[in-house]
């Protein structure tokens, strides 16, 4: 089976393993490391160590993936990309909004986690730690007319286009307050006046809608593009494949980004997919192009999201982009984690090593953007917003029970005449 | 008033409709350059062009979704399925982005989408393409679901589905496509959730709706001239809103019903006017309620046991003797 051919043998897997278990963590790093990110080492410029790919997409291009799997992910240099195009002209401000915008999602999950681990709050919680470069850099790049839409990992998604803690918090509890007036939860958070379109709980359901707002894009002939996330897990379900065809075919303008985090749940990406160096490159087989890119910096994930964002907007054509990054928690909260499928080592690694936050401090440092004392301001701050947001959410009334029959049909909320003929709700 | 069929009754809606508003566009398997499977959307794509009437490769949840994604937007897709059987390759589309996300975004979000195509058996043509999932769907708070008997009902409730605002399933049948009826020039709406009398009778309610309605239309028929029994005929129209009222005030003028269904029996449609009548109507009851029903077996290919399967005029007639 050709596909073999890219994946490590056994023997080397169970050795990975055996360093991860004995050699202290910095020692994985440079040797074995995570098996979950190998796909992943496919970008020549992250690579390389290329001062400012003029570049940073070439689609195709970066077809050439390495047949062997390679550990850790490359060390980025944040001035490798910093030239581009979408980042040399940014302002100080600007850079300093990321990092506000990053630690805010961080201290926004991490009060959330308090209240969950309390049995306060309840649902699932799928925390974005560790990601959040990939959803700011994201909100960072969309033009008023862009249109975005993720799967159930969506906090910093939901944080990073504008929605309020408030709201966001008070909906993690269930709140009348919250942002979908306690009748979605955590996987499910809405602005469409924001251009963010939720949130969806089922594994790539979400990828079609993404298609349609597109679709609607083109049609109404707007200067925009979708952005439609998915993770590792979701790119093996069916409704993936038949978007990337549609895409293809009727040339809509969208951005499929794959959050690779390495896991779908509990199930790291070789056990769960078939991978001949990226799961990227499977939209060649819908002749739609692709890339990938590391999501640690956000100077790397401006400059390529951004390319593929223009390009989607200017020349109407899909693109599918993997990035790799790393959630720090499990699936959800209440999965086993470490525990099961992933070694306590490895988290740490990418937490010393790859946090998006922490590259990103040291990064405005060095340009001397900000001081230590600025970045501990902006944390106070951000931790302080969002322990207040918990308060509020606990101190909120919960939906009235006359709520549960709102917000179901259009016509009925709005007493329109469609509404008000037959019984919408049993013996009502 | 002018004589079309069903089929032509629904291409009437669709061009109006493409005229009225730019934002409606039809979409499915075969529905432009092919001129539809059933030929519901002839001469659609030639006159309003690729933009507004659009073929789709064979993907059912793909398609379904894009119409969910492109509504949200504002844009109103009217997405034919060859077949709602196909459905279910696309259900979670359906069932949780459609019928949920207006919920769980607290009212932020509507999906107005028509999702259309034939819901029926007797065709010969196996179980998986025999399917009538309007129980399943009007099972979905978030959903509407329409099966009209007549041209002149499927106009009147294809233009009001597409001006609705929420997602309407609208149930259409192979068997009805070629059907005459009078139908008006120009544009008109029927009102979702309004059942409509087709014949007035005193003695017994035969509630039913699709292509059960003339079913029971011809049941009324034989009853009348050869047993003397008077039937009203219910023709519910759209089972999600559901006309209680309509259902309630015809039992209680005839004190019996007969519910008659092409759905199967088991949590199916007439399982919910059955226990709409139990609930409100047990005093108004002179005898049970009965049901006659498609049978609680996947449609059988074979031809003449098929048509033992639905329910015939005859099966009618002696259920509802059986009731006095």
């Amino acid at each position: 089976m050709a596909r073999t051919l890219s994946l490590p043998s056994k023997s080397k897997k169970t050795a990975a393993k055996k360093v991860v278990r004995l050699a202290a963590p910095k020692v994985v790093a440079k040797k074995a490391s995570p098996k979950s990110l190998k796909p992943l080492k496919t970008k020549g410029p992250a690579q390389t160590g290329k001062k400012s790919p003029t570049k940073p997409i070439t689609a195709k291009a970066t077809a050439k993936a390495p047949t062997k799997a390679v550990a850790a992910p490359p060390k980025v240099t944040s001035s490798d990309f910093s030239s581009s195009p979408f980042n040399s002209s940014l302002k100080p401000a600007e850079k300093i909004g990321f990092l506000r915008e990053m630690l805010r999602i961080r201290r926004f999950e991490q009060q959330a986690l308090k209240y969950y681990n309390q049995g306060i709050m309840g649902g699932f919680l799928h925390l974005y730690n560790g990601q959040e470069s990939v959803a700011v850099g994201t909100a960072s790049l969309m033009n008023g007319h862009d249109e975005i839409i993720t799967a159930y990992r969506d906090h910093g998604h939901a944080l990073a286009v504008g929605m309020g803690m408030n709201e966001c918090m008070a909906e993690l509890f269930g709140k009348g307050t919250g942002c979908s007036k306690g009748k979605g939860g955590s996987m499910h958070f809405f602005a469409p006046d924001k251009h963010y379109w939720g949130g969806h709980g089922i594994v790539a359901g979400q990828t079609p809608l993404g298609l349609g707002l597109a679709f609607a894009i083109k049609y109404k002939q707007i200067n925009g593009c979708a952005v439609a996330f998915l993770g590792d897990g979701a790119v093996n379900q069916g409704v993936f494949s038949e978007c990337l065809n549609m895409a293809a075919l009727w040339d809509l303008p969208i951005v499929y980004v794959i959050e690779n985090n390495g896991y779908s749940m509990g199930t790291s990406l070789e056990r769960s997919s078939a991978v001949n160096g990226s799961l990227a490159k499977r939209a060649e087989g819908f002749c739609v192009e692709w890339a990938t890119c590391g999501g640690f910096d956000l100077y790397e994930l401006r400059a390529n999201l951004g390319a593929a964002m223009e390009r989607a907007r200017k020349e109407s054509k899909p693109m599918v982009l993997e990035v790799s990054t790393y959630r720090y928690y499990g699936h959800s909260v209440a999965d086993a984690n470490t525990k099961k499928y992933r070694s306590p080592e490895e988290i740490d690694l990418y937490k010393s090593e790859h946090d998006p936050i922490t590259l990103w401090q040291n990064q405005l440092l060095s340009e001397k953007v900000i001081t230590q004392a600025g970045i501990e301001k902006i944390d106070d701050e951000a931790k302080a917003e969002a322990a207040a947001a918990a308060e509020f959410g606990i101190a909120s009334p919960w939906p009235s029970e006359e709520s549960i029959f709102e917000d179901i049909y259009h016509e009925v909320d709005h007493k329109t005449e469609a509404g008000q003929t037959g019984s919408f709700f049993f013996s009502e | 008033m002018p004589l079309i069929t069903y089929r032509q009754a629904l291409n009437d809606a669709f061009a109006e409709e493409l005229t009225r508003d730019e934002n409606v566009f039809l979409m499915g398997e075969e529905v432009a350059q092919y001129n539809g499977a059933y030929k519901v959307t002839e001469g659609l794509w030639k006159r309003f062009g690729s933009k507004r009437v659009i073929d789709t490769p064979i993907s059912e949840a793909a398609f379904l979704g894009l119409g969910v994604g492109a509504a949200m937007m504002g844009l109103r897709p009217v997405v034919e399925l060859m077949f709602w059987s196909f459905a279910y390759v696309g259900f979670d589309q359906i069932m949780n982005n459609a019928g949920c996300i207006r919920y769980m975004s607290g009212g932020l979000i509507n999906v107005p989408m028509v999702i259309r195509g034939p819901a029926n058996g007797g065709t010969n043509v196996g179980a998986t393409h025999s399917h009538t999932p309007e129980n399943f769907l009007a099972n979905t708070p978030g959903l509407k679901v329409v099966c009209p008997a007549t041209p002149y009902d499927a106009k009147g409730l294809m233009i009001a589905s597409i001006r609705d605002n929420d997602t309407v399933c609208f149930m259409e049948n192979t068997l009805l496509y070629g059907d005459l009826g009078e139908v008006p020039d120009g544009s008109y709406t029927i009102p979702l959730g309004v059942a409509d009398v087709k014949r007035e009778g005193l003695d017994v309610s035969l509630i039913a709706h699709g292509r059960a309605v003339l079913t029971c239309l011809a049941a009324a028929e034989i009853l009348a001239t050869e047993h003397g029994i008077e039937a009203e005929v219910v023709d519910l129209r759209s089972i999600r809103p559901l006309d209680e009222e309509t259902i309630l005030n015809s039992v209680a003028k005839t004190h019996r019903a007969v519910l008659v269904d092409e759905n199967k029996p088991f949590c199916g449609v007439s399982a919910q006017i059955a226990a709409l009548l139990a609930e409100h109507a047990f005093d108004d009851l002179d005898a049970p309620v009965l049901r006659v029903t498609a049978l609680d077996a996947p449609a059988i290919y074979s031809m003449p046991l098929e048509k033992l399967q639905l329910p015939d005029a005859q099966a009618v007639v002696a259920k509802v003797l059986s009731s006095f």
